[in-house]
Formats: C-alpha cells, sequence, structure tokens
C-alpha cells in the first residue's frame, strides 16, 4: 500500500499518461468497429447469406485469442499503437455486428406497417422509427465490446501500444507486485466504471420501456 | 362524387386456395360512417389495407374520391389518410405528443402549429394536455393508446379515415366512452368513416352503413335499418339472429 502511494506520488504524470493512452486506444478501437459494425450489420440484416458468411467469418476471429492476433499481425505491421488498434476493432467487431443484425432482424412487423400507413418514406422510416426500436440491442453490443476492448488494451501493451498494461508487464519484468496490484486494479476499476456509465446510458434510451 | 369505389377488386396472396378479396364492387359515397362486419379472416383488413395501398389489388381498380389510387404516389396518398388499429399501432419510443406530430413533423409544420394542433388532438379526444403529452405510451391505458391512435390519425384532418378494430382489445365501458366519442367526432367533422369490427353491436351502434363480409365477398350494403329488416341471405340473417340483436333494440337506440 505505501509502495501505491510513494509509486503515485513519483509517477504521478507517467500514471495519467498511461490511463489517457489506455482510454484513447480503446476508445479509437470502439468507434472504428462501430463504424465498421454497424453498417455492415444494418446491411446484413436485409441479407440472410451475406448475414451467415460475415457472421462465421468474425465468430472465427472470437475465438482466436487477441494475443495471437497481436503476435500474427508483429510480421506484417510492426508494433506499435496500429496493429494494437486493428487487433482490437477485430474483437470490438462480432458484439456489435451480431447484434445490430440481431437488433434490426427483430423490429416488430406492426411497427414497420404503422409507420409506412403514416405515409414515411424509407428514409423517414429508418431514421424515425427502425434505428431508435433497434438502438438499444445494438448499444448493448457495443457496451459488452467495450468492456471487452478496456480489458485487451492492457495486452497491447505488449507489441509497444502503450497503456495501462504498460505498469503490469513493468512488473512482471521487475517482480513487483505492488505494480502488478496498481495495473491490475486500474484496469478493473476503469471496466467497471465505463459499464456502469453505460449502463445508465443505457436505462436513459430505453426509458420508453415498460 | 363516391369517397372509395372498388371496381371488381380481386386479391389472391400467395400460397392461398381462396381469394381474400373476391370480385369486389362497392360504392361509398362520402360522408359515410361505414363498418364492415365479418368473421375472422373474411377479408377485412385487405379490403381497408388497399384504400391505403398496403396492399396491391390483382385486378380490378379502386378511386378514392373519383381518382384511381394506383396513379398515386403511396407515401403522398397515406399522408392524407387516416389510420387506427389496435393498440400495438403507437410508437413506443416517442412520447404522447411525438406520436400524435408523426405526419406533421414529416410535413414540416412549424413548431408552433404543431404544438397548437397536438393540444387541440387531445383536447378532441378528451385527454388534457399537459398531463399527457410528455408520457410513453407504455404509461397509458389501453383507452387512453387507442385515443392517442385517434388524434393522431386525424391531426391533418384527412379526409377519409380507416379504423381497423380499434376497439378490439378495450373493456367494455371504456369501448363504450370510445364509441359515442368517435361517433361524435365524426359527426361533427362530415369526413368519411370506414371501421372494421367483428362486433355486430359496435357495427350497428356506430355505421351510417354497414358493409357485411364473408369470404372475401360483400354480402350486404345498408343502413344498419335495412339490414336489420331485409338481411340479403341466410348468412346475414344467422349473423343477426345468433348475436341477439333485433330491431327493436335498435329502436330502442341507448340499448345498443
Ligand atoms: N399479408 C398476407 N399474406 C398472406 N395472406 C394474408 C395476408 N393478409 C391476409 N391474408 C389472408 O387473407 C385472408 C383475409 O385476411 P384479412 O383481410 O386479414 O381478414 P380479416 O381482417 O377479415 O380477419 C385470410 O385468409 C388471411 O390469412
Ligand atoms: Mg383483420
Amino acid at each position: 500500500m505505501e509502495n501505491a502511494i510513494v509509486y503515485f506520488q513519483n509517477n504521478g504524470r507517467e500514471y495519467f499518461g498511461l490511463l489517457m493512452g489506455h482510454i484513447g486506444i480503446s476508445f479509437v478501437s470502439v468507434l472504428a468497429a462501430m463504424v465498421v459494425a454497424v453498417p455492415l450489420g444494418i446491411v446484413c440484416a436485409g441479407r440472410p447469406r451475406l448475414k451467415s458468411i460475415a457472421e462465421a467469418g468474425f465468430g472465427l476471429l472470437r475465438i482466436v485469442p487477441s494475443l495471437a492476433i497481436l503476435i500474427l499481425l508483429i510480421p506484417i505491421i510492426g508494433t506499435g499503437v496500429k496493429p494494437a488498434v486493428i487487433a482490437l476493432v477485430l474483437l470490438a467487431v462480432p458484439p456489435i455486428l451480431i447484434n445490430t443484425v440481431q437488433a434490426f432482424l427483430t423490429l416488430p412487423p406492426e411497427m414497420l406497417e404503422a409507420s409506412l400507413a403514416m405515409g414515411m418514406n424509407p428514409r423517414e422510416q429508418f431514421f424515425k422509427v427502425k434505428l431508435p426500436l433497434a438502438f438499444p440491442l445494438m448499444f448493448a453490443g457495443i457496451r459488452t465490446a467495450t468492456v471487452e476492448v478496456i480489458a485487451s488494451t492492457t495486452i497491447a501493451s505488449y507489441i509497444g501500444a502503450g497503456g495501462l498494461g504498460d505498469i503490469i508487464f513493468t512488473g512482471l519484468a521487475l517482480l513487483r507486485t505492488d505494480l502488478l496490484f496498481i495495473g491490475g486494479g486500474s484496469v478493473a476499476v476503469l471496466s467497471l466504471l465505463t459499464g456502469y456509465l453505460m449502463d445508465r446510458y443505457y436505462r436513459y434510451i430505453t426509458r420508453w420501456q415498460p | 362524387m363516391a369517397a372509395v369505389t372498388f371496381k371488381d377488386v380481386y386479391k389472391q396472396f400467395e400460397g392461398m386456395g381462396y381469394p381474400a378479396l373476391d370480385h369486389v364492387n362497392i360504392e361509398i359515397a362520402e360522408g359515410e360512417f361505414v363498418t364492415i362486419l365479418g368473421s375472422s379472416g373474411c377479408g377485412k383488413t385487405t379490403f381497408i389495407k388497399m384504400i391505403n395501398r398496403l396492399y396491391e389489388p390483382d385486378a380490378g381498380e379502386i378511386l378514392l374520391f373519383g381518382k384511381q389510387i394506383r396513379d398515386k404516389d403511396p407515401v403522398q396518398l397515406r399522408r392524407r389518410i387516416g389510420y387506427v388499429i389496435q393498440q400495438v399501432g403507437l410508437f413506443p419510443h416517442m412520447t404522447v405528443g411525438e406520436n400524435i406530430a408523426t405526419i406533421p413533423h414529416i410535413l414540416k409544420w412549424d413548431k408552433e402549429r404543431i404544438n397548437a394542433q397536438v393540444d387541440a388532438m387531445l383536447l378532441l379526444v378528451d385527454l388534457e394536455p399537459q398531463e399527457f403529452k410528455n408520457r410513453y405510451p407504455a404509461q397509458l391505458s389501453g383507452g387512453q393508446q387507442q385515443r392517442i391512435g385517434l388524434a393522431r390519425a386525424l391531426i391533418c384532418d384527412p379526409r377519409i379515415m380507416l379504423l381497423d378494430e380499434p376497439f378490439g382489445a378495450i373493456d367494455a365501458i371504456t369501448r363504450e366512452n370510445l364509441q359515442n366519442e368517435l361517433k361524435r367526432i365524426h359527426t361533427e367533422s362530415k369526413k368519411t368513416y370506414i371501421f372494421v369490427t367483428h362486433d355486430i353491436r359496435e357495427a350497428l351502434k356506430l355505421g351510417t352503413k354497414i358493409m357485411i363480409m364473408n369470404q372475401g365477398q360483400i354480402l350486404q350494403y345498408g343502413t344498419p335499418e335495412e339490414v336489420l329488416a331485409h338481411p340479403a341471405d341466410g348468412f346475414v340473417e344467422e349473423l343477426i339472429q345468433t348475436s341477439g340483436v333485433s330491431e327493436s333494440l335498435l329502436k330502442d337506440g341507448d340499448g345498443i
């Protein structure tokens, strides 16, 4: 415990930098995964064949551990932030993709018909009815992906991406349990806090549900 | 000019052995309150959905206020037709106010006009605007939801209203109130209403004309008095008898 206090006294700035790096990498990865998975999911929902191909492909990626993907990527793009983000995006796409497809496939048919009967054109129907009704389930996928990414970003430090994993790997190298404790604890707190905030937001966006 | 004209309209859904609408001919005059009566599966919903082009006929023509609907853009057409269905029709993620303003939003009315009209519609269906505007459908009773459904359909003052069993899932007392209010709104507006029900008492009470359907065909179209006094055939006669409604009941008026 004392060690931890000493650590923060001496390395406060560095710690803050690693924390911000961790958040930054996670954030960019989830954002990029959304940019890929949301449109892909919406397209897949209307095309059963494409849907099974995409789900099988990303499902396969999912069983390969992210560390393995990281190591496989080293010869191709080297080390650093870039391969880390790529591996994290691959990790984050499946839950968002699957939930997006599911959300758009389970839209209540009577809502779709009601919106047509009101005289909405396809664009209005998409933005006023389909997307808002699908959003909670999509967001649940984004939440799952985010928590997974925050945990996995720790491993990305192994190939030089930075982040809180640096503290853990340093601790392992120097056999210092206080560093393991600080690094691991920080990741845990960050991931719990993010999960909590996202749950709060989920409750906000589903306030209309009974 | 007739509000709605069906000329030899035929519709058979894929995979079905018999037609949902079997050479239907009808002319509905403007201002009528038509109640469509018939057992489940006889084509009532199909008839209604053809008018706002949710379904297209296989053959025949449909005219709305003298114009071929197949020549119109379905999207534009639907914005001018009020449409009310059983409870499920409200958008759950929109507040009451947003639900009622659905079509005005699409039509890009200005904000003040929308607000004023939403309030007016809520008052019309006997709900206090300030109390209900910001609620979500899940926070309303079935009867209140149905009032909102009516308000949403009425806001653009459509010349024709299509109502598909709107009071089907509502308890008897609330239903009675809603029927009375709908009748009042119709009488004040002089618009054309087409109302599907499988409750003969409701059909007799609300309709200025009753249309009785069976197996995709219209068996009889006439005033409640005509239908009760001169049932077109055995089916209609049986329908009246089994429901226990008699002509004397109709004359008493309030009994129904
Ligand atoms: N979208 C559809 N696809 C296939 N068959 C349908 C569809 N809509 C209605 N039908 C069939 O057409 C017939 C008439 O249905 P409908 O008009 O809904 O009857 P009602 O409203 O009188 O209960 C029924 O046999 C029904 O199964
Ligand atoms: Mg029906």
